[in-house]
């Protein structure tokens, strides 16, 4: 077989330039107005798809990054910054949140050179004593809202959440998507209700839980981080914690590459916060090198990348220690906040 | 907006050097012949260096082989055969072979950090890979040895005899696997010659042969270069020749078996076409890319060294497969997080060389990875090229190393036409997220592996080879056992 020259393609292919290379956060776009259901839901199926197996094998490889010495120190001091430290348990009471809002303050209160955490997250009626606790700290205080963890509540009692989270104070807002609705294709009502809680949110940062376990594929996964960004979030979130299969490598990645190519194409920085079953430093630093090698250093900051977690904490805290001293300590070393 | 929130910096949090620890390999001074089931100097006593190709240190001295000495590998395996194997049940070689698979398993560390020294690949993929790959052929035929008669040849099957097996460098244990595993299973005995830059893991595996009790002679390995793989050629005494490296050495191989009864099988060089559709996972398509040509430093045979992109999302992809070109980690090969190693040799660096300078001066446009190297050591920085024509030499000819040649193309047809555009026919992946398209397009390729949606994957049930001057016969899986059968 002999191509004929008339079928033959001879596009000159222009390589990159150098000021194009790398992650390029827009200067010129801007997030599209999405005015209809239809033209949302024809701008998410174009999106190209994601390959499950490849998925799998690119977190694979990532997981063999062998984390060492002084990269493994900065890295545990980078995640304690970025822990959101969590309680959402139907027994809280106001004294179990003072003490987690203590221990995020000072982590280890025997070494002051131990980073604050970015944030504890509570239901909305401790937010008032969280934030009366944390003060005038950096320590922000997040609230979970939006009939969490299911949402299933009419719109008007979820933005009544909200309302109640932010007039108490809270400076970042955790809200759950209607998965049932975007499972069912209602994809013009899942934006609507995020538009309608950014905006009841105020100044407060708008985290969009998308539940990625009840999504399950990896399609689903990416299209609705892009519908959560659209809408507005500043934060797009893998999970309640509530649910069988929380937060995943797999999924922390279509929603970096996400979160990637919308600051490519609208100059608009949104976060992620992985949460859910993050509980060693081993897990912890295995996300940031997704992050690292995924979406780059803007996001490797506590204002863009967070973990939700509880336990977690005090894990970090014992690797560190073990970093400067050569051996582990007793668990009993750290409170058990 | 500042510049430092315009350009978020892929890898800025760098990780420290975690290198794997040698200690585990004691390497001796010098390596003789293992024939007859012990090791034995060579009759002329002639040695040659072999070097760790990421620092040039010489590591050992190894043997080379003379016509006599290959005349008394092959007589071992001979008698080997004649007394001992042809007469060993299916079951019972099984047992051998279930043994070797798990000595390499046991040993797994060791060989790993042995490869790398060798080969200079980095050792995630010697670790990941190339090892347990290994293992896995010994097992996989380990289960077909006493099922022959199932294998769709006929009842009974004969194995051919005494098997001269020539393999290349770039997968240095796991190409004798791919070799021995099938031979062993069906009966056969085995001269098997290493290449002469990496024969430090095939004597490793002798011992693992000797720890497994295989009697002596089924298995010989015999070091030394191109003179001693002729000899085993050449080799009245041999009744199936199986090679794998380039085209060059397999023309030669196939000329000096003509007219001799000998059987004989080929997996030679390639220049493999991966296609990739506007509806590809982009993502994934390419990580994909960077796989299939920058695994192993693109020391594979059925490499996608050459890239065929629809002409409607070229820049887009032109543009991230820089980006991750750039992330590649290249240098010392030991180290854990190494992703690009050393090539192997100084004189396949030169050839590199010699047709990237070809690549630009025939017009295309080159970028390569601003990555350190290492002073020492031979190594060449990932490389693309853009504005690449079918006429190029770096789109005809196999480079052998961690080069991409992109194409573009507009309609199926042309794809294909475009990728059957070459002498070889080894492997093309086939990238698109519809599957009519993909086989539609799968079947006009003329290439023995076809890979959709993925890249240099490998299975020990999954039959390998090529068309054309890649080669012909298969090896892995059911049809793997014909090369080794007289059916």
């Amino acid at each position: 077989m002999i191509a004929s020259v008339a079928c033959v393609s001879t596009a000159p292919l222009r390589l990159v330039t150098p000021e194009d290379r790398g992650v390029r956060v827009s200067q010129t776009g801007s997030v599209p107005m999405i005015d209809s259901e239809s033209q949302l839901k024809a701008l998410l199926a174009g999106m190209s798809g994601v390959d499950a197996v490849g998925v799998d094998g690119r977190c694979a490889k990532l997981a063999t990054r062998s984390i060492k010495r002084s990269s493994k120190k900065a890295a545990i001091d980078l995640a304690i910054s970025m822990v959101d430290l969590t309680t959402l348990e139907g027994a809280d009471t106001a004294g179990r949140v003072s003490s987690l809002c203590t221990k995020a303050l000072r982590p280890d209160p025997s070494d002051l050179t131990v980073p604050s955490c970015a944030a504890v997250c509570v239901y909305p009626d401790l937010v008032a004593h969280a934030r009366y606790v944390l003060g005038p700290s950096s320590v922000a205080v997040a609230s979970v809202a939006t009939a969490f963890p299911s949402g299933r509540a009419s719109l008007k009692v979820k933005l009544m959440d909200v309302a109640d989270a932010v007039d108490a104070g809270a400076d970042e807002v955790d809200m759950v998507i209607d998965r049932g609705a975007f499972l069912s294709g209602r994809l013009g009502q899942v934006f609507d209700e995020i538009v309608a809680v950014k905006a009841a949110c105020g100044e407060a940062h708008l985290k969009v839980i998308l539940e990625t376990g009840e999504l399950v594929t990896y399609d689903n996964v990416r299209r609705a981080s892009w519908l959560a960004m659209l809408g507005g979030a500043d934060f797009i979130k893998t999970s309640t914690g509530k649910v069988g299969v929380n937060a995943t490598p797999q999924a922390a990645l279509v929603m970096l590459e996400a979160a990637r190519d919308f600051a490519e194409s609208t100059g608009h920085i949104v976060g992620v916060k992985v949460a859910g079953g993050i509980r060693t430093t081993k897990q912890a630093i295995s996300y940031l090198v997704i992050v690292n090698e995924t979406a780059g250093s803007t996001w490797l900051t506590p204002e863009k990348f967070r973990f939700g977690a509880s336990s977690l904490l005090n894990d970090l805290l014992m690797q560190r220690l073990k970093q400067q001293r050569g051996a582990y300590v007793r668990p009993d070393e750290f409170s058990g906040d | 907006m500042s510049e430092s929130l315009a350009n978020s910096q892929l890898g800025a949090f760098t990780y420290d050097p975690a290198p794997e620890s040698t200690g585990v390999v004691r390497l001796q001074s010098s390596y003789g012949l293992f024939i007859d089931g012990t090791f034995t100097e060579p009759s002329s006593h002639d040695q040659f260096v072999t070097l760790n190709p990421a620092t040039e240190e010489v590591l050992a001295t190894v043997a080379q082989s003379s016509d006599a000495d290959i005349d008394r590998a092959v007589t071992s395996a001979r008698r080997a055969y004649d007394d001992v194997w042809s007469k060993t049940s299916g079951a019972e070689r099984a047992k051998y072979l279930f043994r070797i698979a798990r000595l390499i398993q046991e040993r797994s560390r060791e060989l790993a950090v042995l490869e790398t020294l060798d080969n200079g690949k980095p050792i995630r993929e010697s670790r990941d890979v190339d090892i347990p790959l290994a293992a896995a052929h010994f097992f996989y035929y380990a289960g077909w040895a006493d099922k022959l008669d199932y294998a769709g040849f006929g009842l009974n099957p004969r194995p051919l005899g005494v098997a001269g097996q020539i393999i290349p460098w770039n997968f240095p244990l796991l190409m004798a696997a791919w070799k021995l595993a099938p031979a062993l299973a069906a009966g056969n005995t085995c001269v098997l010659k290493p290449a002469e830059s990496t024969s430090l893991s095939a004597l490793a595996l002798a011992e693992i042969l000797q720890q497994a009790e295989l009697p002596p002679g089924v298995v010989n390995i015999v070091t030394g270069d191109g003179q001693s793989g002729s000899a085993l050629v050449e080799h009245p005494g041999v009744d199936k020749i199986a090679f794998t490296g380039s085209t060059e050495v397999g023309r030669l191989i196939q000329q000096r078996s003509a007219s001799t009864p000998k059987h004989l099988t080929l997996e030679l060089g390639g220049k493999g076409a991966n296609i990739v559709f506007d509806d590809a996972p982009v993502d994934e398509m390419i990580e994909g890319i960077i796989d299939g040509i920058f695994f192993n430093q693109g020391h594979v045979c059925c490499a996608g060294s050459r890239l065929l992109v629809q002409e409607s999302i070229a820049d887009e992809v032109l543009r991230r497969l820089v980006r991750r070109i750039d992330q590649l980690r290249v240098g010392d090969p030991m180290d854990k997080n190494t992703d690009v190693g050393a090539i192997n040799s100084a004189s396949q660096l030169a050839r590199i060389e010699e047709l990237t300078a070809y690549g630009e001066r025939e017009g295309a446009t080159r970028y390569t990875s601003n990555c350190a190297l290492p002073e020492k050591g031979y190594w060449f920085a990932p490389t693309v090229f853009a504005d690449v024509a079918q006429s190029h030499r770096i789109a005809r000819e196999e480079i052998f190393g961690p080069v991409l040649s992109v194409l573009t193309f507009r309609t199926p047809e042309e794809a294909v036409v475009k990728a059957n555009n070459t002498k070889y026919g080894l492997a093309c992946g086939v990238w698109s997220e519809k599957g009519s398209r993909t086989l539609w397009v799968a079947q006009r390729l003329r290439a023995g592996v076809i890979w959709a949606n993925t890249y240099n994957r490998f299975d020990p049930t999954s039959p390998f080879g090529g068309m054309r001057e890649s080669g012909f016969g298969r090896e892995g899986g059911r049809h793997g056992l014909e090369a080794y059968l007289d059916v």
